[in-house]
């Protein structure tokens, strides 16, 4: 799984170059043939899997800096099938690869979503990995945002003041009952692409990097998320409590700084 | 015949449309002695309307003239500075941007000869260098030909929150006020202090609907304060400028807010999403407001991310 990572971060650097490119061109210049190699390399991927997946986003972006993106599986995760990771690409971003959920057999039905950033005209893919090791593709197109919406945060001094504060929401659960919970960690999630104009340097990337969710110490979640994820990350997903329990959620940021938060349920 | 007619009239044609600003039509009118603004339309920015879609304008003391918000581009810079130059021919001593986004920015390079002071929010700064790169990326595009010569430039003075500022044309003191949270995290507004005349910036949008790029429960405070004031006129962001409409325009850009947060409340209270509350929110709205459909459901997307920290 580390090397994985490595060998994203890796592909990402390099593609922040082509995406460099890519600004330059039209918005339809195809860039994925190129992220599919980085990412994915030879294998195959099974496009158009609107069979197992439903990918959710707004048609337009209304807010560049906040896109809400849903995933949804059409088939029971069970112990002998079942999605392993739901990669999240976003093609025209500055690091396209921009979440990876890693997901338990445990979770029942598959419905994740979150919020991105999403700055120009897009197409924004959801991957299927199963524990077989097979890939499935979904897909939706994205348009810009209008007028002056800039993927940067509007109350940076606000989302700092609060840095690492936590909830979770839910309703109270039925034992067997699938039920929705949200997870949101207050962070200003910087990108490290801002230029200060007075220091004439970058302002250092500060994001957070892993929200691992559990249930009576058990993972259902855990996603790996990068600049791409808009500030104050939130992750709403559902699960079926089979005992009453303690969901938890854990985080760490670009900073090695960890975050956690729980709630009886 | 017939072809070259309508190939002539084609051709006016498409001349009106590229080219619907001229200089000799780019109008500006005086709110009050010595205060002109150019009264932006209700559209979004293009190269035909040469981004000239905010409120933009100046003020003549004895020694020098403010500009106040220098244009959505490069070349509507220079057109404010032409007709500046119609009224007078005092310097221009000082260019203040009321806030960071484009149609009230991207002209200050065509000021950059009379090397006047800049003036924004002690957060403007970072508020351009957050958004520098991906609005030159974005406008250059939206301009076209209106954006050649736009360069971003940041304020060499700047306002701190709480303490006002005051500067003087000559025999005509202007105080600048810079604001907490509100349509952004650096509004600033300048008050003639002889007229009694208020430039808000976007803190007050007329007609057009307003944009929320900062704090939904602030600008609320913010609007509720700006009511308050006893004031003789008043230049919005957008819309018109008046001795008798702004209490109006307030009153109704408080009822649309009440609306988004109230609304919003219910929903995040219930476990809503973003999509949900942006199908829901706010609807008996739409007749209201100009651009409704452009920026609605933008403005409660912003606002459901703050509401959902109370």
């Amino acid at each position: 799984m580390f090397n994985r990572m490595i060998k994203l971060i890796i592909a990402s650097m390099a593609l922040s170059f082509f995406g460099t490119l890519a600004y330059a061109e039209t918005p339809a210049e195809p860039l994925w043939p190129t992220l599919k190699v980085a990412y994915f390399g030879d294998k195959v991927i099974r496009e158009d899997a609107n069979d197992l997946l439903v990918i959710e986003a707004p048609k337009r972006a209304e807010d560049a800096a906040i896109v809400p993106i849903s995933v949804k599986s059409l088939i029971a995760q069970t112990p002998d099938k079942y999605i392993k990771n739901i990669h999240i690409i976003i093609d025209n971003n500055p690091e396209p690869y921009s979440a990876n959920f890693e997901l338990s057999p445990d979770l029942g039905l598959v419905d994740i979503s979150t919020r991105m950033r999403v700055d120009q005209y897009t197409f924004v893919r959801a991957i299927a990995e199963m524990n077989d090791g097979s890939l499935h593709m979904v897909s939706r197109f994205v348009k810009a945002s209008g007028g002056c919406s800039a993927p940067a945060g509007k109350d940076a001094a606000a989302a700092l003041a609060r840095l690492g504060k936590m909830q979770i929401r839910m309703r109270k659960p039925t034992v067997g009952e699938p039920v929705q919970a949200q997870v949101i960690v207050s962070h200003p999630n910087y990108n490290g692409l801002q230029f200060d104009q007075k220091s004439r340097l970058y302002i250092e990337a500060h994001y957070v990097k892993n929200i691992t969710i559990s249930y009576n110490d058990e993972q259902l979640i855990t996603v790996d998320t990068g600049i791409s994820v808009s500030e104050d990350p939130s992750i709403r997903f559902t699960f079926t409590p089979v005992e009453s329990g303690v969901l938890k959620a854990e985080v760490t940021d670009s900073k090695g700084q960890n975050f956690t938060h729980q709630k009886e349920v | 015949m017939h072809i070259l007619s309508l190939r002539i009239i084609g051709l006016v044609v498409l001349l009106f449309i590229t080219n619907s600003y001229g200089c000799d039509n780019y109008s500006v009118n005086e709110v009050t002695s010595g205060i002109y603004y150019h009264q932006g339309v209700h559209e979004d920015a293009s190269e035909k309307n040469i981004g000239a879609i905010a409120n933009v304008g100046f003020i003549i003391g004895e020694r020098c003239v403010a500009v106040i918000d220098s244009g959505g581009s490069y070349l509507e810079g220079t057109y404010l500075r032409q007709a500046i130059k119609k009224h007078t021919d005092l310097p221009i001593c000082y260019v203040i941007n009321t806030h960071v986004h484009p149609d009230h920015l991207l002209g200050n390079a065509a000021f950059k000869d009379d090397t006047p002071e800049y003036i924004g929010h002690e957060k403007l700064p970072a508020a351009l260098a957050a958004r520098e790169d991906y609005f030159a990326r974005v406008f250059e595009d939206t301009l076209g030909s209106a954006y050649a010569g736009t360069e971003f430039i940041a304020p060499t003075m700047t306002v701190r929150i709480g303490q006002p500022v005051t500067i003087d044309l000559g025999n005509r003191p202007l105080t600048l006020t810079a604001y907490t949270t509100s349509h952004t995290d650096h509004d600033l507004t300048i008050l003639d202090n002889d007229t009694n005349t208020l430039w808000t910036g976007d803190l007050l949008f007329m007609e057009r609907i307003p944009v929320m790029d900062g704090s939904i429960n602030g600008w609320i405070e913010t609007t509720q304060h700006l009511q308050s004031m006893d004031l003789n006129f008043v230049i919005p962001g957008h819309g018109i400028a008046s001795k008798d409409k702004w209490q109006q325009g307030l009153a109704n850009q408080l009822r649309y807010f009440n609306v988004l947060r109230d609304e919003i409340r219910v929903i995040i209270d219930d476990l809503g999403t973003i999509d949900q509350a942006s199908k829901q929110v706010g609807i008996p709205e739409q007749n209201s407001w100009e651009l409704f459909d452009l920026y609605h459901r933008r403005n409660v997307t912003a606002s459901f991310v703050q509401l959902e920290w109370e």
